[in-house]
């Protein structure tokens, strides 16, 4: 980089070639490798962003012109019985799924990886679901989850004389319901990222641990775990993030109700879509969206947070 | 590689054995809802109760039927179109964005740097509003402009190719140079064909998330024929209402290509996945 820079000042005297000197010169591609990108963040990217800021101060149908009526939005929507659920939904998939999944994936890998035989296809059984679309395969899973004969999970209950379960239809189970698909989606992909951060670490770290005669259990916590850490609050954030942002899954396994039964699964960006895009109630949408917005600022701030802590 | 590599080479123990079975029949269990939704699909409707995998008289009934109508094809045609060409897009712009940041040295390229990764903080469900309403004054709703334009770039992909391009060593830059390669050159000819898995894992992650898109395409279309794969199956598995042998198929119509091309680059997708989460 310093040579380049050298190089670039040095040639960037005024020559003796005439024309443009070489600095200008590569200032002159630098600015035209930039050019449209710098124009689309611009348009595409940060002109929406305080236009969604100021949108959400702002009563708006779609029909007549937008009008500025402050803060009422947000009062609004914090006096919005409605919304206080929708909160509790998603904090809901989030408190209950991250947990779990992590615990699962950090499960997975760990085991995986010490497996050779088949390896790559016991990996490839796990990982495979990541790839799948949500939409389509939140359809499998309402399949799965219908009332016998035809629900493949009441069915293999009735084999093991387990009672029938309503799943999607009951208004307590159906949020963990939908859980349970976004779990399976994203299983994979943790625990890709868990293998990735187990191999990192240096095999001398569990030698060393061997010689002073550390069990597994006691290598696990005192080694694995803690130089796993980065690897893991990446791991927290993004699922965090996912279900934070949940709707794919959502929105196709209620189709008839969407958020239903009674709004018991309904998450925030499922409320901002139907306020935005069915009521057509733009300005209160936009203020749900910023509240999305600093929610997902204040998860992000914490990851930052917690890494620089204990560096 | 880790020491469990090493574990597994001398004896077989008992316990290995264990974990292996465990592991076995949870990615059974992993791939079932995969495995139903295939068997569904070559079923006839009156053998749907049948849970057997393998059925009984595997038919291709249902993809015959739910292709002839075209609708399937049209949004199979509409998925691929858009993915590819905002794949091709941001594997152009990110790393072209990602090497200028990387490799040369202006005023404003940390601001610019900064600009671009604060991006990563808003989610799209803020920007779809101002982007409808920027699509309706434009007349970029339903189209495939409409669908495409907010993912031509991402700052993600800017920054994993940033990260590696840092790699590229300036000799070999300079080099290039002296030999009388413009700029562009240098970055297409020399600096790009250096850092290809990072390239390759921008173009699976993006193919993958336009493939799987579904908020801002069910927003921003209206109209049958534009939709996308995932919008088009959620609309017709509605219309079919309990013909799950259809809705499976539609369902495997969707997952199908991207668990064809896992199985012919499962190496480099892993890889790749394993990048861009630790470079990330």
């Amino acid at each position: 980089m310093a040579a380049i820079e050298q190089q670039g000042a040095a040639s960037g005297r005024p020559g003796s070639g005439g024309g443009l000197s070489m600095r200008t010169k590569r200032l002159l591609w630098v600015w035209s490798f930039l050019a449209v990108p710098i124009l689309f963040y611009t348009i595409i990217r940060f002109y929406p962003t305080f236009q969604a800021f100021y949108l959400s101060l702002t009563s708006w149908d779609l029909v007549r012109p937008p009008k500025l009526v402050w803060f009422a939005n947000y009062i609004k929507l914090f006096k919005d019985p409605q919304f206080w659920k929708v909160f509790k939904n998603t904090f809901t998939y989030l408190i209950i799924g991250t947990p779990i999944s992590l615990v699962l994936a950090f499960t997975i890998a760990f085991f995986l990886d010490r497996v050779r035989f088949m390896h790559n296809f016991i990996r490839a059984l796990y990982f495979l679901p990541f790839l799948t679309t949500a939409a389509a395969m939140a359809w499998v899973w309402r399949w799965f989850y219908q009332p016998p004969p035809i629900g493949v999970i009441n069915d293999v209950f009735g084999m093991l004389g387990i009672p029938q379960q309503p799943f999607i239809r009951s208004t307590d189970q159906a949020l963990f319901s939908i859980m349970v698909t976004a779990i399976w989606a994203g299983l994979g992909f943790q625990i890709i990222i868990f293998m990735a951060g187990l191999r990192a670490i240096p095999g001398t770290f569990y030698e060393a641990a061997r010689i002073d005669g550390l069990g597994e259990w006691a290598i696990l916590r005192k080694i694995t775990l803690p130089l796993l850490k980065p690897t893991t609050v990446f791991l927290v954030v993004f699922s965090s993030i996912g279900f934070l942002r949940i709707f794919d899954q959502v929105y196709n396994m209620t189709t008839n109700d969407p958020g239903g039964p009674l709004g018991s699964t309904k998450p925030l960006v499922l409320m901002i879509y139907q306020t935005a895009f069915n009521s057509y109630a733009m300005g209160y949408a936009a203020a749900q969206t910023v509240v999305l917005f600093t929610i997902l600022l204040i998860v992000s701030l914490l990851q930052l947070w917690i890494l620089r802590e204990k560096k | 590689m880790s020491e469990a590599t090493r574990l597994s080479h001398g004896r077989i123990r008992p316990g290995l054995i264990v974990t292996w079975t465990v592991l076995f029949i949870g990615g059974l269990i992993m791939i079932s809802p995969l495995a139903f939704m295939f068997s569904t699909s070559l079923k006839t409707a009156d053998q749907i109760y049948d849970l057997r995998l393998i059925p009984a008289a595997p038919t291709l009934a249902n993809y015959i039927s739910v292709l002839a109508d075209g609708r399937f094809m049209r949004w199979f045609f509409n998925s691929t179109l858009i993915a590819v060409l905002v794949t091709v897009s941001n594997c152009f712009f990110d790393s072209l964005v990602g090497y200028t940041l990387a490799k040369f040295e202006f005023r404003g390229r940390y601001f610019i740097f900064i600009a671009i990764l604060s991006t990563l903080m808003i989610p799209t469900e803020m920007l779809v509003i101002p982007w409808y309403l920027m699509s309706s004054q434009l007349g970029w709703l339903d189209s495939y402009w409409g669908i495409m334009f907010p993912g031509m770039m991402t700052a993600f992909g800017t920054f994993l190719m940033k990260q590696f391009f840092e790699t590229v060593p300036n000799d070999f830059i300079e080099a290039a140079r002296v030999d009388g390669l413009n700029e562009f050159q240098i970055w297409w000819k020399v600096a790009l064909p250096l850092v290809t898995p990072a390239l390759s894992a921008l173009a699976i992650f993006t193919f993958l998330g336009n493939w799987t898109a579904f908020f801002w395409p069910l927003i921003v279309t209206t109209s049958k024929e534009l939709y996308t794969l995932p919008v088009g199956l959620s609309s017709f598995a509605v219309e079919q209402s309990i013909q799950w042998e259809m809705i499976m198929t539609g369902a495997a119509i969707a997952t199908l290509p991207t668990l064809l091309v896992f199985l012919v680059l499962q190496r480099y997708i892993v890889r790749g996945v394993m990048l861009a989460g630790l470079k990330g």
